[in-house]
């Protein structure tokens, strides 16, 4: 008998005579807006304005900086972004879509205020470790958690590039701010690689104390995009 | 060697892994509360933490709901678990992932030294999983000439150390920065002779040791927090980092999970990924959290394979009163809150599963007869249950332990043993006031043997209870004779007696 028939059969054996005839249901949890609502909160209730405050508090609360704009100061605040940190040289996924900019083609290199932008061709993993940091997009974030998610979607890149590099500058737009957990379930897709990240890395393995800045991007950098904002 | 099984189903493998300890609780708990240090470091951790989660807990205003919810999912995955396990194997094999199958520790052991083999590796990064350490794989791949590459920070510290985990969450919890310097200047090759103490430091010495190997990582290995059946994702949340360059950056990708972690819908996991990181961290979210599902070209390994494992589970699914212990995400709240674990700490339960939740699961993996101990291990404070993101009621399943080991042992013992003899004596003595009444009494003399209070040693059979701990002595007065003494003879709130007595001829005491 193969591992996987023993597996299986043991684990009938040990349901025998104890389970309810009906097969499982096709989703336990039962969609956020469906008929059958689970109890626990599946959407929030702040208006927009207070949802990117709560986002803002908490990205700042677990040492993200925190930037907010507006859509025609963007590339400005991106600007000020990599002159303070003293950036040289920034790896960007294609797709980035910055106003503003022409961004260079994939493998190629463009320029901003004298930042060299390397748009990512397939750069191998010790020429990612040779960049200042790296700008992207996100799919979504949670702003109860202070959590941004990023699903290698347009303007994202592979998951590599937010994660070699020390510095991370991740662009969020108001629209895609949700307040819960369950709310951002709903709008991610599964079949995608997704990194959720709040906060820069960190660890609490020494003495349970919080250190940020392990092997993950030690600098995690927000611009908020407001549309009310500008 | 097979242990012996439950319902017919075979625990874990003796021989293998890190299940069972050298030592029985009692022996193992008195060596480390002999140490101070330990109990500092331990004291100080368990403190800190209780206060972060009891904080981000808090937040929620549906906090009881999530934990509802959680307890429901997880028992509805284990109810038809093995529809889930086709379901999820169908969906990672449709994304190009390999699923493979491990009755027991040996053959998930033997399938990954294949599987690294096969990728032409002699070395392996490993994102920090329990699941690995509990089947011994590190062992087995050293056997096999591979170098395996501990990343998660604590586990660092304790491979260098040579040392052993000693908590679900930070295997090294039982070290303090001084200790963890002192392991980092031995053991790290080339590590700055001037390295303080400050974590920070510590941490930056890590990142320097491991950033070399992975960028030049082939294999990575990893465990699982949760595998979605609906979708065929998996996930893995850590804080650090080195997790997701374990998962991203090498070619091969193994994942070792317990069949025990499946989950049956997407929209299930956001349920855990609000109980999880404010259970484990005490944070309101981890700083990261992987996703994926099978092969993604162009983005992070282009092999997969995933790792199924029995190793004992299907013989805790077998027992319907223990089932809920395998309803665990591994969080490690009830260890912080437990006043036996604080104390003790984690290698006296001898197990990669310590703590409240360990002494549940680790004899239920194994067979109650190989950690017969570990049931004991416990005040029954219930502190555990009130913390357990998934409401495990760990104090009645440590009860049912205790109950299927006096079982099990009179199953396969002529002379009943000591506690089977005393539960019997109790429960005649208990059946009638008078006989209670009698025994109380007599009782009272116990206090010959006592000093301030305690006494260290009863005389056989009773030794068996005072090898382990100290018994109260008893008092000058009982609780009977001081309600006679306040309220005279009138049988006031002592009607239940009367029912009970009535017919044995026994019943008279209180008139």
């Amino acid at each position: 008998m193969t591992a996987r028939d023993e597996v299986l059969g043991r684990i009938r054996t040990a349901l025998a005579g104890d389970r309810p005839e009906a097969g499982p249901p096709a989703a336990s949890a039962a969609p956020p807006d469906g008929p059958a609502a689970p109890a626990y909160r599946t959407r929030g209730e702040l208006d927009p304005p207070a949802l990117l405050d709560l986002l803002a508090g908490r990205l700042a609360d677990y040492r993200s900086h925190v930037r907010r704009t507006g859509p025609g100061q963007l590339l400005d605040t991106v600007r000020a972004a990599l002159a303070e940190r003293g950036a040289r040289r920034m790896v960007l996924p294609p797709g980035l879509d910055l106003p503003g900019l022409a961004q260079a083609a994939p493998g190629q290199a463009g320029a901003l205020d004298g930042v060299e932008l390397i748009t990512d061709g397939g750069l191998s993993a010790q020429e990612l470790d040779q960049m200042d940091g790296v700008i992207t997009r996100a799919a979504v974030a949670v702003a109860e958690t202070g959590t941004i998610v990023l699903d290698a979607g347009p303007g994202q890149g592979r998951r590599a590039l937010s994660l070699i590099p020390d510095y991370h500058l991740c662009l969020i737009e108001a629209a895609q701010v949700v307040a819960l957990v369950p709310e951002a379930m709903a709008r991610l897709r599964p079949d995608r690689p997704l990194t959720w990240i709040s906060g820069p890395s960190a660890t609490s393995d020494i003495e349970l104390d919080r250190v940020e800045g392990v092997h993950g991007p030690r600098t995690l950098e927000v611009i908020l995009i407001d549309t009310g904002t500008g | 060697m097979s242990a012996p099984t439950f319902l017919g189903l075979p625990t874990a493998p003796r021989g293998v892994g890190h299940l069972r300890g050298d030592e029985p609780f009692p022996v193992a708990a008195r060596r480390a509360l002999a140490d101070t240090q330990l109990r500092r470091n331990l004291g100080r951790a368990t403190r800190t933490i209780r206060a972060k989660r009891a904080a981000v807990v808090g937040e929620l205003p549906d906090w009881e709901e999530l934990r509802d919810a959680g307890q429901a999912i997880k028992a509805g995955a284990l109810a038809h678990l093995d529809r889930y396990l086709e379901q999820l194997e169908e969906q990672v094999t449709a994304r190009g992932g390999v699923v493979h199958w491990a009755r027991d520790a040996n053959d998930a052991n033997r399938i990954v030294v294949g599987l690294v083999r096969a990728a032409g590796a002699t070395e392996a990064v490993k994102v920090k999983s329990i699941v690995t350490d509990e089947i011994g794989l590190n062992d087995a791949l050293a056997a096999a000439g591979i170098t395996a590459h501990e990343t998660d920070l604590a586990e660092l510290i304790v491979q260098l150390g040579h040392d052993r985990p000693s908590h679900i969450l930070v295997p090294a919890i039982h070290r303090n920065r001084a200790e963890i310097r002192d392991i980092f200047l031995r053991e790290m090759v080339g590590v700055d002779p001037g390295l303080t103490d400050s974590p920070a430091a510590l941490a930056e010495a890590a990142r320097l040791h491991l950033r070399r190997q992975f960028l030049s990582a082939r294999v990575g290995i990893s465990g699982a927090n949760f595998a979605i059946a609906e979708t065929g994702t998996l996930c893995v949340v850590e804080s650090e980092g080195n997790g997701r360059m374990c998962l991203t950056l090498p070619d091969t990708l193994i994942t070792v999970m317990g069949i025990e972690k499946v989950l049956p819908s997407w929209a299930d996991l956001g349920v855990f990924m609000q109980l999880l990181p404010r259970s484990s961290t005490g944070e309101r979210m981890n700083p990261y959290t992987s996703m994926w599902t099978g092969v993604t070209p162009g983005d992070g390994p282009q092999q997969f394979h995933l790792v199924l494992l029995d190793n004992g589970r299907t013989a805790a699914l077998a027992d319907p009163a223990g089932r809920p212990a395998l309803h665990c995400i591994r969080c490690s709240a009830c260890l912080n809150v437990c006043p036996v674990y604080e104390r003790v700490g984690g290698h006296a339960y001898g197990s990669v599963y310590p703590g409240p939740i360990g002494a549940v699961l680790s004899p239920m993996l194994t067979g109650v007869e190989d950690n017969a101990s570990l049931p004991y291990a416990s005040s029954l404070c219930g502190a555990c249950y009130d913390a357990c993101p998934v409401k495990i009621d760990i104090p009645s399943l440590l009860v049912h332990l205790r109950a299927r080991h006096v079982d099990e042992v009179a199953e396969t013992r002529r002379v009943p043993s000591p506690e089977a003899v005393t539960m019997a004596a109790a429960a005649w003595v208990m059946a009638s006031p008078a006989r209670y009444e009698a025994a109380q009494r007599g009782g009272r003399a116990g206090r010959l043997l006592g000093r301030g209070g305690r006494i260290r040693r009863l005389p056989p059979p009773l030794s068996a209870w005072t090898s382990a701990r100290d018994a109260p002595a008893p008092p000058a007065q009982t609780f009977r004779q001081w309600w006679r003494t306040e309220h005279g003879d009138t049988g006031h709130g002592d009607t239940g007696h009367r029912d009970t007595g009535h017919g044995s001829g026994e019943g008279g005491e209180t008139r």
